[in-house]
């Protein structure tokens, strides 16, 4: 485990994503444990649209909101239904890539069909279509994420897994009479990890993006709870009197995802350095 | 079968169930399906209107008997009509597509003139100064969400040139093509920007892997240029995975670039299904959802023809 | 005469910094105008970097050229140091002057650009041909390789082709501009010994038709015996020696190409076949195959109806006796794997009997008392699991815990393959090629087998730790009592190891039998040419013939059955298969 941290630590954008995605957690864990600068959803009537200075390190928004303590809630907000979306893609992806890798034929051909289907939707738009149905809200969102994923995540297991399955350690292991669970994990799970770990990565930003833009579009975290793209969103009225209410969260949802992006190349590189896939 | 053939046979059934899909989301709507129809207007009717209405539009029937009456209505081009334009959905639909096809068709041309050249370029100077340029430029244009980078254009063009995108009323090509153009430039190159850094970022990779294989070897030894090696030997090999990601980045985008037109107030097929959930025509976002899924199947299917045509393993493998 | 290539003090690295290694350090060779030098060596002996430096291929690679001199005698008379040439003259050099062909046949072809425009590309860039008379050109080359109907195989893409195929493409661009070297790097090895004594033949014949140089590389000094003039053996980046063919091959001086002639596997046929083993014929088998078949269903059509059957394996009877030894060769697609892995029950038997004998189980009872080794060392160890895991999972699979006996079996299994004592705790990719398969040998003997499969287990090592990893295996072999079917291609291994032969083609045992009397006295028209086509260090400058038939198609029509075999006896224990 140190190992692994110090190759990422000497890989030059492991370095720089790793180091902005720990600001990121702290700041979010900060957010959630209440210790921003003022209460997020606080009004300062008399300081409304205030410019960034020393009491307000990032101005103030129309209602007199402090932005840099709800850039902090809404990174928080953003990073939660990133995690929990690709944990669902992951969990499902895996279960269903590994067995249809495994039992192939019928029921691989049904549900490859079945991939086939929710991929034909534009992520945006299949996110939109859940939003549609079930309404908007942050566990909308986490869902509709975690449904568009899963298809992607079916098929990084899938591959692999076919792959590895052909392998001639699976074959050995079947001339012992190994069980089926043990060659499932063993052999295969064990050997998907890396993969997995490159593309839950970039699925983390994948996700924030996702979120970032749903809530833009008012169809993520509801007002007047903080998020990132909501945030965006509302500045663009006021671009030009208070151009800070648009730079810092762009700048803010651009770093996070640039910061999972790095990691997630510096762990390609390290984990799998055989596939230089992009 | 061949590959084409086995694609093709696939295709009616994922459009199947693409219908389903699309058929039984709206009908999970809460609420009932006459409001589903009308939208609010469905508060001021009587419950004998409801129920004339409910026979009218057939959702008496069980729903296996309504999704086949909708899938024969499909077969005619009949897709309802849409609650808020008064018009059939497709003629709303269609009405809004050319300008969604032609953002698309920019943004995919700028992403491939410049991001193949890109990615050619860095792969051809690994590791050195001018390859970790493209590659830093690469990933910060894919890690800037087009809202972002969309505000920032229009940031720095009003506060620093005073001047506004032309916003307003769209106007066609073939009304005015500068104009057109003119209104579209920089929609397209908002959303060309991240595509081209996924274009170029994946190039690199395919270039590299390709520069290494055996044949690379057999052309140099054969006496080739480098030029000829990159272009003439190695481009085509290297392609297939550009083509594929083209191909899913232009689907997303004829399936309308929800954000971007939202940002520069275009008429688009993304901003129509928006306003269409927001306003809760259900009939408008069930046709646009199976038209864009459909057109993205096209493009699919246009991404297997261009396999086919640049790798003669995938024209001649069987089963 | 001055030499046409002049190397001297030759020097290699790759990578720069901390991380520099040389990999060829200071050699130096001359080579006449019409003469073959044949560089032998094992992987990491720095041959090809050798190689690929002349025409400074070694550049793509990561490689520099630290030290030393390489000088061409060109056309036009003139003579070219090559370290110091530039990218634009090497263009004109590679193809033009100096010619290259590789080990790979199948993957140093382009694969999406048909075999007509990449051999038009030579003519283009040397010869400035286009259109028609390159076209006409191109095929002029493929009649010279002997590549029969040529005007169609230039439309062909390489995936229609054969390996063997392939490398004479590859000769045809190779050779298309009359070059006046020829750079052959292990161009047989990715072969089946019939195609590559037909490589051999036609080098040999172009080589007399050109009057071109040729380096030759291989890891087998017994090829070269066959092409060779000159003779230079590597060893870690240095010609430990070098000299004429019939010098090195009878009195070499270096211990390391001593070790190469004498310890290593060479083909003698039948001289150096196993003395021990008679065959007891009343003795119980420890493995018995009776009438086994192995279809694939073809399936066409938009209903995928069976329109056929692969027949991978047709009717394959043997039986291996406790102790004993059963070689089966054959060539790639012969259905040597198949049968093997079908014993193991790896892919289902369409029909057949099997009968084993088991016997008391050291770590409890196991379905399957016959244990397998695979070919590749690298893909046969799971990398993320450690040695002791490795080692644990045939015991786990037979229901046992594992406890203190188990553990003790490990160490001493792994003592006994030779491995060192801490290796429990480490992973596979600490350990070397050979010292894998040896670990892959300790899994197969945790269950204490009757019968040890091993496909292709010594084919992807060394040739010096293939003769090491031999010696240990008939160790084990007295040592416990093993039976072993010995699946291979490689007839020198097959001769040290087998007590009996089988030799298999498209599927069926054509000739079986003791291996002196099968290796010696061929009788079946396909052991003879396969045998033939042996290369050995006592055939010098023998020239092979060309054969270019083809083997027959294993598809056969829905509910074909071949014939009942019939056979002809040579002997106590050596059976033929009479041809209809």
């Amino acid at each position: 485990m140190m190992g692994f941290l110090r190759s990422i630590f000497a890989h030059p954008s492991g370095r720089i994503g790793g180091a902005i995605v720990a600001a990121y957690l702290l700041i979010a864990i900060l957010g959630a444990l209440g210790l921003t600068p003022y209460d997020p959803l606080m009004q300062f009537r008399i300081d409304r649209l205030h410019a960034p200075t020393v009491a307000y390190w990032m101005g103030t928004d129309l209602f007199g909101r402090d932005v840099a303590s709800r850039l902090m809630k809404g990174i928080g907000q953003s990073f939660t239904v990133a995690f929990f979306s690709v944990a669902i893609a992951t969990a499902a992806g895996t279960v269903l890539g590994l067995t249809t890798a495994w039992f192939g034929k019928r029921w691989d051909a049904i549900l490859m069909r079945l991939m086939d289907v929710l991929l034909a939707f534009p992520a945006i738009l299949l996110a939109l279509l859940i939003v549609t149905v079930v309404g908007p809200g942050t566990w909308t969102s986490v869902a509709a994420i975690g449904i568009v994923y899963t298809p992607i995540f079916t098929r990084v297991v899938r591959g692999p897994a076919l792959s590895l399955k052909s392998r001639e350690f699976v074959d050995a292991a079947r001339t012992f009479g190994s069980s089926r669970f043990y060659i499932l994990t063993r052999h295969l799970l064990l050997n998907l990890v890396a993969p997995l770990t490159v593309q839950v990565t970039l699925a983390l930003a994948w996700a924030l993006l996702t979120e970032a833009g749903l809530s833009f579009l008012g169809l993520g975290t509801q007002p007047p709870a903080a998020s990132l793209g909501l945030m965006l969103s509302d500045s663009r009225n006021l671009m030009e009197s208070a151009p800070w209410l648009m730079i810092f969260p762009g700048i803010t949802i651009m770093l996070s995802i640039l910061g999972f992006n790095l990691l997630g190349d510096a762990l390609r590189d390290i984990l799998d350095p055989k596939t230089r896939r992009a | 079968m061949n590959y084409l053939t086995r694609r093709l046979a696939a295709f009616p059934l994922v459009l199947l169930g693409v219908s389903v899909i699309v058929f039984f989301a709206i009908r999970l709507v809460p609420g009932d399906s006459i409001t589903a129809m009308l939208g609010t207007e469905a508060g001021l009717l009587t419950p004998q209107q409801r129920d004339a209405l409910a026979v009218y539009f057939g959702i008496d029937q069980p729903w296996p008997v309504q999704y086949w009456r909708w899938l024969l209505n499909l077969f005619h081009g009949d897709l309802g009509i849409s609650a808020t334009y008064g018009k059939p959905v497709l003629e709303v639909i269609l009405q809004r597509f050319p300008l969604t096809l032609e953002l698309a068709l920019l943004s995919m041309l700028i992403a491939l003139s410049v991001g193949v050249p890109a990615g050619v370029f860095a792969a051809t100077r690994n590791e050195r100064p001018s390859d970790l340029a493209v590659r830093v430029a690469a990933m910060i244009g894919q890690s800037t969400p087009s809202f972002v980078f969309g505000l920032l254009i229009i940031y720095v063009l009003s506060a620093g040139f005073g001047v506004l995108p032309t916003m307003g009323a769209f106007t066609p090509l073939w009304e005015d093509p500068i104009r057109n153009l003119g209104q579209l430039i920089l929609p397209a190159l908002t959303l060309g920007f991240a595509f081209a850094a996924s274009v170029t970022r994946v190039s690199r990779s395919a270039m590299l892997d390709v520069l290494s294989d055996d044949y690379v070897r057999t052309a140099r030894s054969k006496g080739a240029s480098a030029r000829s090696v990159v272009w003439r030997h190695a481009l085509p090999n290297a392609l297939i995975p550009v083509v594929t990601l083209s191909g899913i980045e232009f689907g997303y985008l004829l399936g309308g670039a929800v954000i971007v037109e939202q940002i520069y107030a275009l008429p688009g097929l993304g901003r129509m299904v928006l306003e269409a959930i927001l306003q809760r025509d259900y009939a408008l976002v069930q046709g646009a959802v199976l038209f864009i899924a459909l057109n993205f199947m096209i493009v699919n299917l246009l991404v297997d023809l261009a396999y086919v045509a640049l790798d003669p393993r995938i024209r001649l493998e069987n089963q | 005469m001055s030499p046409i290539l002049s190397v001297s003090d030759l020097h290699v690295g790759f990578g720069r910094g901390a991380k520099a290694r040389e990999v060829v350090r200071g050699v130096s060779f001359d080579l006449a105008a019409g003469e073959t030098l044949a560089i032998v060596g094992e992987s990491g002996s720095g041959k090809s970097v050798t190689a690929l430096s002349i025409n400074r291929l070694v550049d793509y690679g990561g490689g520099r050229i630290t030290n030393g001199s390489i000088r061409l005698l060109r056309t036009d008379g003139k003579i070219s140091e090559l370290t110091e040439a530039s990218e634009k003259e090497l263009t004109r050099i590679r193809g033009g002057e100096i010619g290259m062909i590789f080990q790979e046949p199948m993957t140093s072809l382009n694969p999406v650009l048909t075999i007509g425009r990449q051999i038009e590309e030579s003519f283009r860039l040397h010869r400035g041909l286009t259109g028609n008379q390159a076209r006409a050109a191109a095929k002029d080359a493929l009649d010279r390789v002997r590549i029969p109907d040529a005007e169609r195989r230039l439309t062909y893409t390489p995936n229609q082709l054969s390996g063997g195929m392939l490398q004479r493409v590859m000769i045809a661009m190779a050779l298309a501009c009359n070059p006046r070297l020829l750079i052959a790097d292990e161009p047989t090895t990715a072969l089946d010994v019939t195609v590559q004594a037909q490589i051999m033949a036609l080098l040999a014949e172009l080589k007399r038709e050109t009057g071109m140089s040729m380096i030759f590389i291989t890891h087998d000094i017994g090829l070269v015996a066959g092409i060779a003039d000159r003779v230079m053996v590597m060893q870690d980046g240095q010609a430990v020696e070098q000299g004429e063919l019939g010098q090195i091959l009878d009195h070499p001086k270096h211990p390391y190409t001593q070790h190469l002639l004498h310890a290593v596997p060479h083909f003698s046929g039948g001289n150096a076949a196993r003395p021990d083993g008679q065959r007891e014929r009343t003795a119980e088998p420890a493995l018995k195959v009776d009438g086994l078949v192995v279809r694939y269903p073809l399936k066409g059509g938009w209903f995928g109806r069976p329109t056929g059957a692969v027949h991978a394996v047709d009717g394959v009877d043997f039986d291996l006796l406790p102790g004993e030894t059963l070689a089966v060769v054959g060539e790639s697609g012969s259905g040597k794997s198949t049968t093997a892995r079908a014993v193991l029950g790896l892919v289902p038997a369409t029909r057949g009997a099997f009968s084993m004998a088991r016997r008391e189980l050291v770590a409890g009872d196991s379905n399957l008392p016959v244990q397998m080794v695979f070919q590749n060392p690298y893909a046969s160890l799971n990398p993320r699991l450690s040695v002791d895991s490795i080692l644990a999972e045939p015991v786990i699979a037979s229901g046992v815990r594992i406890d203190a006996a188990v553990r003790d079996r490990m160490k001493m299994l792994l003592k006994r393959v030779g491995l060192p004592e801490n290796s429990l705790e480490r992973y596979p990719h600490e350990f070397s090629g050979g010292q894998r398969q040896r670990l892959c040998i300790a899994r197969a003997l945790m269950l204490n087998p009757s019968v040890v499969v091993l496909d292709e287990a010594v084919s992807a090592l060394d040739v010096s730790v293939q003769a090491r990893v031999l010696e240990l295996l008939i160790d084990l072999q007295k040592e416990y009592g093993l039976a072993y079917l010995f699946i291979s291609h490689d007839m020198a291994v097959v001769e040290r190891i087998a007590h009996r032969i089988a030799v298999i083609y498209a599927g069926q045992i054509v000739e079986i039998g003791d291996a002196r009397s099968v290796l010696s006295a061929p009788r079946h028209p396909y052991t003879k040419k396969l045998i033939a086509a042996v290369p050995t260090i006592d055939r010098r400058h023998e020239t092979f013939e060309l054969d270019t038939r083809q083997v027959p198609s294993l598809v056969r029509p829905l509910g074909f059955e071949p014939p009942k075999a019939r056979w002809m006896e040579y002997g106590p224990d050596h059976k033929v298969r009479a041809e209809a």
